[in-house]
């Protein structure tokens, strides 16, 4: 058994899962070209679905802090750059790329901006009095959710909005009998580049060596002089901010918005975490990939079973790892 | 706890909504005010039992509209499939209680011994993906348009309980002693009685044992407590009550849907009601739920005019329409969770110590 394990963790451990799924996934479709079409769909919705999840990984895993209301930024970073986009119609009508790129980019910025602000607002004011009481936590949080839902049917009206998008990244790209939606294909390589970026900054700066230290061991962190709650800030608007940009990649992805999408995505983004173990990026992807993998087969295979497949590769996973796959916190 | 002013206070307090609610139907003569009284005596029930984990035990579960839910499609499935008669009533409430068991063991023991913050997270997720299925599963659910019945004929409006010589039905104080007056006892009686074991239990070793587990949970354990034992016992338990109070409610209101048993918005109302009327009390369980269930139907109306009242303002109106009524009492909500942790009824019976 333990050969077995020693094996399995040499030949890439968990990291494997999503490759064994998709190899599953392959003999159960038959077709191939509908198995690229939704292993891209798989992986793009993943990709979004990480950087919604990645913010709340990250804060609970260095402040033990878990944010219930997180879906609010979600689903006001979606409205933000839907607004802007549509604000700026004129750009995106016309031909030239560069035109619609600069829209494009305004409005995920101002999603950032937007998630930047709101989430420095909610640290300090939300969360900062009820650090270390977990019950008055997810209390508290849940209060901020219903809150900022309210506010944003308030604001922009309970009835779906049309998000455009930019004229390159409509229609799909076809190569022999297998077509790709543009728009997934950016959104993956969008996703990816946060990943990365993300990455490097948690491991190659020293900034992120002191957030991984503080996941490790806070207290030690602390009593070696650094200012653990300062950098919490920053992670947590971090946070804030992919998770905004996640709502409005989503927005372009959906096309058609309702103020409902936070709280649908809320679910999946807790599973993802769970899945992938709190605290770590690595094991968030895992997990996003995982859940987006799934739900895109199964809902070409089994429509009816979508949702509730991931509550069973919850379960599953649950028990064969309790803590989740990757988890940071030992 | 010593007896306190505020404690003697809160008691009385609860006592009046016990006789109000008792005479309900002849106090106040009209259908919407009987409709809200039901409402009441049902969700007093239910946020009791949602206390029971929440104030007593200090674990935080999503799910209990699920459980809520159970009961009432149990009955409603009953109900349609047999017809009226009190043996769907009895299988619908047996059924719903097993479902209910069989997934809060499964969740219970599989969650509760980890963090709170996790069976958390799980409980969403799983009431979320029921939800889902009830929605999907329209053959036997209805899907989102719900199950339309009709309950045990005992209940009918047309029932008479009472005939005089004429043979017309008695009238008590001006209200006819018809089938809906026998309807609205039942579910009184029915979470009059709930409500009262409730509270024995609460009183019982068992449960000071659990708020000893609240308290301090690794002592607890120390002493010799099986922690993860008794904590998935008290979530059956609650998973129980909400389950039979769920069949009560399917009796009453003849249509079940997802709106009106399983919607997250009710598990919203449920934590709205039980803060508000204050954690670890059952008295506070009664206070939260009768705020709560006459904000939801008053308060709109109030809010109505208000919003009208300022139509020039920018914004305002939009934020005082009657639909954002939950708006404000989720500042409230956030506000009382900083200030009054304790809720209504714990800061008042806290008032009297001090004195």
């Amino acid at each position: 058994m333990d050969a077995l394990n020693k094996t399995f963790e040499r030949l890439g451990g968990v990291n494997l899962l999503p490759v064994a799924l998709a190899l599953v996934a392959f003999v159960l479709i038959g077709a191939p070209s509908s198995w690229v079409t939704l292993t891209v769909a798989g992986l793009a919705m993943g990709m979004m679905v990480f950087l919604m999840a990645s913010g709340l990984s990250l804060v609970f895993g260095l402040m033990d802090v878990l944010n219930f209301g997180h879906s609010a930024f979600v689903s006001f970073g979606a409205f933000v750059a839907a607004t802007v986009l549509a604000g700026l119609s004129g750009w995106l009508a016309s031909d030239s790329i560069a035109m619609n790129a600069a829209a494009l980019i305004l409005a995920y910025l101002a999603a950032i901006v937007f998630g930047l602000v709101a989430g420095w607002f909610f640290e300090t004011v939300i969360i900062r009095p009820v650090y270390r009481d977990h019950l008055r936590q997810i209390l508290i949080t849940m209060g901020a959710m219903i809150v900022a839902e309210q506010l944003l049917l308030a604001l922009w009206g309970g009835t779906p909005f049309t998000v455009l998008r930019p004229h390159f990244l409509e229609g799909s790209w076809i190569i022999g009998d297998v077509s790709i939606e543009i728009y997934r294909g950016f959104a993956f390589i969008l996703g990816a580049l946060a990943y990365v970026g993300l990455y490097f900054m948690l491991n190659r700066t020293r900034m992120g060596l002191l957030v991984r230290a503080g996941v490790e061991d806070r207290e030690m962190v602390e009593s070696l002089g650094f200012r653990v709650d300062r950098l919490f800030i920053g992670v947590f608007m971090l946070g804030s901010a992919l998770a905004a940009l996640g709502g409005a990649m989503w927005a372009g992805y959906a096309t058609l918005i309702t103020p409902h999408l936070g709280a649908e995505m809320m679910i999946i983004v807790f599973i993802v975490v769970i899945i992938g173990g709190l605290g770590s990026i690595q094991g968030t992807l895992l997990g996003a990939i995982l859940v987006g993998l799934m739900s895109n087969y199964l809902g070409f295979l089994a429509p009816k079973m979508a949702l509730a497949s991931n509550m069973i590769l919850m379960v599953a996973i649950l028990m064969w790892r309790p803590n989740g796959l990757r988890p940071a916190v030992k | 706890m010593k007896q306190t002013t505020g404690t003697l206070v809160v008691k009385l307090v609860v006592l009046a909504i016990a006789a109000v609610l008792l005479f309900a139907p002849f106090l106040f003569q009209n259908v919407r005010s009987v409709e809200v009284a039901a409402r009441i005596c049902i969700f007093i029930v239910l946020v009791a039992s949602y206390d029971l984990l929440i104030g007593y035990t200090g674990i935080v579960s999503f799910a209990h509209t699920m459980f809520f839910g159970f009961g009432a499609y149990g009955a409603a499935i009953f109900l349609k499939d047999m017809g009226p008669g009190w043996w769907p009533v009895a299988l619908g409430a047996v059924g719903g209680v097993v479902v209910s068991l069989i997934m809060a063991t499964a969740i219970g023991l599989l969650s509760l011994r980890v963090k709170a913050i996790f069976f958390a997270m799980i409980t969403l997720a799983a009431a979320s993906v029921v939800l889902v299925l009830v929605s999907q599963l329209s053959q036997l659910t209805g899907g989102e348009d719900g199950i339309t019945y009709k309950a045990p004929d005992l209940f009918k409006p047309a029932t008479k309980l009472l005939v005089d010589g004429n043979g017309k039905v008695v009238k008590l104080f001006g209200v006819s002693l018809n089938g809906k007056v026998a309807a609205y006892y039942f579910v009184y009686l029915s979470c009059l009685v709930l409500f009262l074991l409730m509270l024995r239990f609460v009183r019982s070793p068992l449960g000071t044992v659990l708020e000893a587990i609240r308290e301090n949970e690794a002592r607890a354990e120390a002493i010799g407590y099986r922690v993860v034992a008794y904590r998935t016992f008290i979530f059956c338990l609650s998973a129980t009550i909400a389950s039979l109070v769920g069949t009560v409610y399917a009796v009453w209101l003849k249509y079940t849907g997802p709106d009106t048993s399983l919607s997250f918005d009710i598990m919203i109302d449920i934590l709205l009601m039980v803060v508000i009327g204050g954690m670890g009390t059952m008295w506070g369980a009664v206070i939260g739920a009768v705020l709560l269930v006459l904000a939801q139907y008053y308060l709109r109306d109030l809010m109505g005019a208000a919003s009208e009242a300022l139509s020039g303002v920018p914004v305002l109106p939009e934020l005082l329409a009657a639909d954002r009524w939950l708006f404000w009492l989720g500042i409230i909500f956030i506000l009382l969770v900083y200030f009054f942790p304790k809720g209504i009824a714990g800061t008042a019976m806290q008032a009297g110590a001090r004195r």
